[in-house]
C-alpha cells in the first residue's frame, strides 16, 4: 500500500514550468536611477536551479515521507536520555498566537509586553524548579547551555583574578560536556567510570585543585542513578574554589523531588524539548536555558528580561558583567513558550507527579526486563535505566544493535544503544511518564520474545521497515551529501 | 494533570511488581537532606480552556490594526505559504528526534538530504550540513572550522559591516581563546578591500564578510575573497537567504564557507527564535564541518536510502575532539525551509527577491522625498537600507510605531545599545539619527505610502 513513487527526490519530480503562483505581481512603480541600482557584476545570471514541482506533488511527497518515520505521536519511543514524552497539542496552537509567532526581535517593547511578561515568568519558574535564582533563556539547546555556563564561569573567575583552565567530567558524561568544554577553550579531564556507576570520590579529590574551574555532572547520571554522594562531590569542588555544573538532561526524574541548587549545583541547563515537552522536531529545535547561583548572575549572557514593578513594565536588559550574546536575538522563544505552557498546565504538584510516574514507569519496565537482560547497576533506577546485551551476545551473538533493529519490526522505536560508553552493549531505556501500563507490558513482552527468537532472525533485522541496515561504511568512505552528486 | 494514564489499581500493580509499597520509596536514592520537603511554588495547574483564554489575552495581538513591519537586521517578515505549516505540522515529523535509527527515520533523513541538496543549489556551494542554531553561531562555527582547516589560531578578520550581533557572538565564543578579532570598519556603508588587505596576514584563519551587509549595502566580495585566498585565509560569507533570487550566489565568488540565517525561508519571526543556521562549504573541508550530515547510500538489499553520515566528527563519538559541541540542531526549521524552497521553486524565489528589491527601492525613493531624509549610504542595496533623519532615530521610530509603522532597528540600538554589547566599529558620528528600513514581498504600496506620509508628518510636527 505504500506509495513509493511519491518519495522520489524533489529534484527528480521537477519539470520546467511547473509550480504554483505564490506571490502577486509588483504593485509599486520602478524607482528612479538616483536610487543606486545593483551593478550587473553583482547580479545573478539566472536564479538558483531549485526544482519546479507542483504543489499537489509536494504535499503528497512530504505526507508519504512522514509515514516513513517513527515518532512519539505514532510509536512508543523509549530513547534513553531524550525524554520522548507526549507533546501536548494545545501548545502548538498557543505558540501560534500573534505575539508569540509574529514578533520581530527588534519590535518596540511596548508592543510585546505580554510576551516579555510570559518570558519573565518562565525565568522565575526555572529558578524555582532548579533552586538556582538567576536564569538565562538565551541558549538554543542543551549543548549551548553548557557552553554558555562555562563561559559565564570563566568570566567570573577572570573577574576574581583567578586563572582556572580545567573542566572535569566522569566517563559516563554526555559527549556534549567535553565537546563544550573544549570549544570554550578549557582543558578536559575525564575521570574513570567509578564504582557501581558513581563518581569515585578519592579520584575526584586527587584531580580537583586550584586549576579546576568546573566539574560537569549529569544527575541523575546517565546510568539512571542519583549520585548518592552529590553533596560530598560539591563540597570537594567548593572547598577547592571550583564550581559544579549540572547537566539537566535528566531533570524529568526529579521535578519537585529535589533541586540542583539544593544538592550543591552552581549552574545547570534545562532541555526544554525534553523535560518540558517542546517537541523534538526530528532533531531540533530545542531550548537550553541555564540557571545559576546569584554570584554568577551579573555574568549571564545578554539579554535577560527584567520587570519594573513601579511601572509594571518588562524590558530586555544586559547583566552588568555579561559575557555578551552566544546567539543572535533573545532565545528559542517558540520552544521556551511550549515549556511555559507545560509548566502552567501542570503546576508544582503536576510536575512532581510527572517525575514520580516517569520513575515508576522506568522501574516497572526494569522489573519486567531484568530477568531477560542484565541490568548491571542494580534493580532500582530513576527515570531511565541501562540494560546490557553483553551476556546475550556471548551466548547467541545477538547485540544491543540487533535488538534495537528487531524492535522496529514490532513497531517500537529502539532505546539508545551503545551509550553510556561505560556499559558494554548498552541499551538505555527511558519510557517517560506518558506511557501506559499496557504499552510497557507489551514492550517488555516483545523484548522477551526477541531474546528467544532464532539469533539469525534478530541479527538480520529489521525485516519489515522500508529499508534495512544501510551501508554506513561506504556512506562515510564516499560521502554522497547532495542530489547533484548523485547525478555525476 | 500530567498527561498520565495510571488508575489506582494499575499503579498498585506496578508498585507491587517493582517491590515497593509507595512511590516515594523509589526516590530513596536521593539523600533525605536534599529532598524537597514542599511543593514547588508555581502557579496552580491550568486547564486547556483557561490557559487558552488567558494566553489569548496575554499573547494575542494588541488592540487595533497590526503595524506594518519594515523591521530588518537579519530576520524579516516574509510570507509563509500554507503548505509549510500544514506539512511540517505533521506529528510524524515534529515528534520524532534525531534519526539515529535510519530504518525508522527515512522520512526525516530524506527530507534533510533534500534540504542539503536545495541549499547547495541555493548557494552554489558543494556541501551543506543539516542545520545549525542560527546565523550568528553559524558564523562562529565557520571561524572555528577555518582554524581547523588552516591551523591558524592567531587572528580572525571580520568586516565591521557584518551584523553586530554576529560579531558579538564570535567574540563571546572566542573569549577564552587567544585568537585576536580584528574588525575592519566600513566607510560609506561598505568596507574598502584595501583596508582588509592591510590586516590580513599569515596568522589570519578567515576573513568574515556579509552580503548584503548589515546596512543593506553590497560589498565587493570578489576582491576580498581573492585577497583572503592570497594570504592563505578562508573566505567566509554570510549571505541573505533570499538574495540568490537576483544576486550572485556565494559559490559564484569562490568563497570557502557560506552561512546564512535561514529564517526567511518559511519560518515565522517568533521574537528571533527558533531560527535556522545554514552552513555550507567546499567539498574538500567536509570532514572538518560542524553539525549533522545526511548521506545517501544503499541498504543491505541494494535499496537507495539515507543515513546520518560522517558521525565520527560529532560530539557523541569524538567528545572533546569533535568539530562542534552541537547535538540538538534546528531540524524542524530545516524541514520548513525544505518545504518552502520546494513550493516557491526556481521562479518563485526570483520573483520573491525581485519584489523585496523593487519595494525597497520604491520605499527609498518615497522616503527620501521628505525634506532632510536621506539614504545614509549612497550604495546599491538589495532589500534594506539605512535612512538618516534630522531627528533622533529612537524618537522617530517610537512615533512611527504609534502610527502603525514598525521600522528599525536604529544603528544606536544595535551598535552599543541594550541589545548588543558590540563595540561601535563602523565609525559614523550620526548613528543616533540612523535606522534600518527593510522590505519584504509582503509590504504593499499603500503601506509604503503611509510610512512616507507618517514620517513626513512626524518630522514636520
Amino acid at each position: 500500500m505504500r506509495n513509493t513513487t511519491a518519495t522520489r527526490l524533489l529534484f527528480e519530480m521537477s519539470h520546467p514550468g511547473r509550480g504554483t503562483q505564490i506571490f502577486p505581481e509588483s504593485d509599486v512603480p520602478a524607482a528612479g536611477s538616483h536610487i543606486p541600482p545593483i551593478p550587473a557584476t553583482m547580479k545573478a545570471d539566472a536564479p538558483p536551479a531549485l526544482p519546479e514541482v507542483a504543489e499537489p506533488d509536494i504535499v503528497r511527497h512530504f505526507v508519504n515521507l512522514s509515514t516513513l518515520n517513527m515518532s512519539v505521536d505514532s510509536h512508543f519511543y523509549p530513547l534513553g536520555s531524550c525524554t520522548m514524552k507526549y507533546n501536548p497539542k494545545r501548545h502548538e496552537r498557543l505558540a501560534r498566537l500573534h505575539q508569540a509567532a509574529n514578533s520581530h526581535p527588534y519590535q518596540p517593547e511596548s508592543q510585546i509586553q505580554g510576551l516579555l511578561k510570559v518570558l519573565f515568568e518562565l525565568q522565575g519558574m526555572l529558578a524555582e524548579i532548579s533552586g538556582l535564582p538567576a536564569v538565562s533563556l538565551h541558549p538554543a539547546a542543551g549543548a549551548q547551555g553548557e557552553l554558555t555556563a562555562l563561559l559565564t564561569a570563566a568570566a567570573w573567575y577572570r573577574h576574581k583574578g583567578e586563572d582556572r583552565r580545567r573542566v572535569l567530567f566522569p566517563a559516563s558524561a554526555h559527549g556534549t560536556n567535553p565537546a563544550s568544554a573544549a570549544l570554550a577553550g578549557f582543558e578536559c579531564v575525564q575521570l574513570s567510570a567509578g564504582t557501581g556507576g558513581f563518581v569515585d570520590l578519592d579520584e575526584l579529590k586527587k584531580e580537583v585543585d586550584a586549576r579546576t574551574a568546573v566539574f560537569m555532572i549529569t544527575n541523575p547520571n546517565t546510568l539512571g542513578l542519583f549520585e548518592k554522594d552529590i553533596r560530598k562531590i560539591s563540597e570537594i569542588l567548593h572547598d577547592a574554589g571550583g564550581l559544579v555544573y549540572i547537566d539537566g538532561a535528566n531533570m524529568n526524574a526529579i521535578l519537585g523531588k529535589t533541586r540542583p541548587g539544593d544538592f550543591g549545583g552552581d549552574m545547570m541547563h534545562y532541555n526544554v524539548h525534553k523535560t518540558f515537552t517542546g517537541p523534538h522536531g526530528a532533531g531540533g529545535p530545542g531550548a537550553g536555558p541555564i540557571a545559576v547561583r546569584d554570584f554568577l548572575a551579573d555574568f549571564l549572557p545578554s539579554p535577560i528580561v527584567t520587570h519594573d514593578p513601579s511601572r509594571d513594565w518588562y524590558s530586555l536588559t544586559t547583566p552588568k558583567h555579561s559575557i555578551g550574546q552566544v546567539r543572535t536575538f533573545f532565545g528559542n522563544v517558540g520552544i521556551l513558550l511550549r515549556g511555559y505552557f507545560y509548566i502552567r498546565t501542570l503546576g508544582g504538584k503536576g510536575l512532581r507527579e510527572a517525575s514520580e510516574n516517569a520513575v515508576m514507569n522506568a522501574n516497572y519496565l526494569l522489573s519486567q526486563l531484568k530477568d531477560v537482560l542484565e541490568v548491571p547497576h542494580g534493580d532500582r533506577c530513576m527515570h531511565e535505566f541501562v540494560a546490557s546485551a553483553k551476556n546475550l551476545k556471548t551466548r547467541t551473538g545477538v547485540t544491543a544493535m540487533d535488538i534495537a533493529k528487531r524492535l522496529l519490526d514490532y513497531g517500537y522505536h529502539a532505546p539508545t544503544v551503545y551509550f553510556p560508553l561505560v556499559v558494554e552493549e548498552a541499551m538505555m531505556m527511558e519510557p517517560t511518564e506518558t506511557e501506559s501500563l499496557e504499552t510497557l507490558d507489551a514492550f517488555a513482552q516483545v523484548i522477551r520474545n526477541i531474546c528467544q527468537e532464532p539469533p539469525e532472525l534478530v541479527r538480520s533485522a529489521p525485516h519489515s521497515t522500508p529499508v534495512s541496515r544501510p551501508d554506513e561504511v561506504t556512506a562515510a568512505r564516499k560521502p554522497v551529501l547532495c542530489w547533484s552528486d548523485c547525478k555525476s | 494533570m500530567a498527561y498520565l494514564f495510571d488508575s489506582p489499581d494499575q499503579r498498585r500493580k506496578m508498585l507491587d511488581a517493582i517491590g515497593v509499597s509507595d512511590i516515594n520509596e523509589l526516590f530513596r536514592q536521593i539523600p533525605a537532606e536534599v529532598q524537597l520537603q514542599r511543593e514547588l511554588r508555581l502557579a496552580p495547574p491550568c486547564s486547556e480552556l483557561a490557559l487558552q483564554q488567558e494566553m489569548e489575552l496575554t499573547l494575542g495581538a494588541p488592540p487595533g490594526p497590526v503595524p506594518a513591519c519594515f523591521l530588518g537586521g537579519g530576520v524579516y517578515d516574509h510570507f509563509i505559504p500554507a503548505v509549510v505549516d500544514e506539512l511540517t505540522g505533521r506529528g510524524e515529523f515534529y515528534t520524532a528526534y534525531t534519526p539515529y535509527q535510519p530504518e525508522a527515520s527515512q522520512g526525516t533523513l530524506q527530507a534533510f538530504y533534500e534540504f542539503q541538496s536545495l541549499i547547495c543549489q541555493l548557494t552554489g556551494m558543494e556541501v551543506s550540513n543539516a542545520s545549525l542554531y542560527e546565523g550568528g553561531t553559524a558564523v562562529s562555527e565557520a571561524v572555528f572550522m577555518a582554524m581547523r582547516v588552516n591551523d591558524r589560531h592567531g587572528k580572525v578578520v571580520i568586516l565591521g559591516s557584518v551584523h553586530p550581533e554576529y560579531q558579538q557572538v564570535v567574540r563571546t565564543y572566542l573569549a577564552e581563546l587567544r585568537t585576536e578579532v580584528v574588525v575592519v570598519p566600513a566607510k560609506n556603508g561598505v568596507v574598502d578591500p584595501a583596508d582588509v588587505a592591510a590586516v590580513v596576514d599569515s596568522e589570519t584563519c578567515a576573513v568574515v564578510m556579509q552580503q548584503p551587509n548589515f546596512f543593506g549595502c553590497l560589498e565587493d566580495i570578489q576582491s576580498m575573497t581573492d585577497l583572503a585566498h592570497k594570504a592563505g585565509a578562508l573566505a567566509v560569507l554570510s549571505f541573505d537567504a533570499i538574495s540568490p533570487g537576483i544576486l550572485r550566489k556565494p559559490g559564484d565568488y569562490g568563497v570557502d564557507i557560506a552561512v546564512a540565517e535561514g529564517q526567511p525561508l518559511g519560518t515565522p519571526l517568533q521574537f528571533g527564535g527558533p531560527l535556522l543556521g545554514v552552513f555550507t562549504c567546499r567539498n574538500e573541508f567536509v570532514r572538518k564541518m560542524p553539525g549533522r550530515l545526511i548521506g545517501r547510500t544503499k541498504d543491505k538489499n541494494g535499496k537507495d536510502c539515507f543515513v546520518l553520515n560522517l558521525q565520527a566528527r560529532e560530539q557523541h563519538i569524538r567528545r572533546d575532539k569533535a568539530t562542534s559541541n552541537i547535538c540538538t540542531n534546528q531540524g524542524l526549521i530545516a524541514l520548513r525551509a525544505t518545504v518552502f524552497l520546494a513550493v516557491v521553486g526556481r521562479l518563485g524565489l526570483q520573483q520573491m527577491a525581485e519584489l523585496c528589491h523593487e519595494k525597497a527601492r520604491y520605499a527609498a525613493e518615497k522616503l527620501t522625498q521628505i525634506p532632510g531624509v536621506t539614504l545614509r549610504f549612497s550604495q546599491p542595496f538589495f532589500r534594506e537600507f539605512v535612512l538618516s533623519t534630522p531627528e533622533p532615530a529612537a524618537d522617530v521610530l517610537s512615533k512611527l510605531a504609534a502610527a502603525g509603522i514598525n521600522a528599525g532597528p536604529s544603528l544606536a540600538r544595535v551598535f552599543g545599545g541594550t541589545v548588543s554589547t558590540a563595540a561601535n566599529t563602523f565609525g559614523i558620528s550620526d548613528q543616533d539619527q540612523c535606522f534600518l528600513v527593510a522590505c519584504t514581498e509582503k509590504r504593499t504600496r499603500q503601506e509604503i505610502d503611509t510610512f512616507a506620509a507618517e514620517l513626513r508628518r512626524i518630522l514636520q510636527s
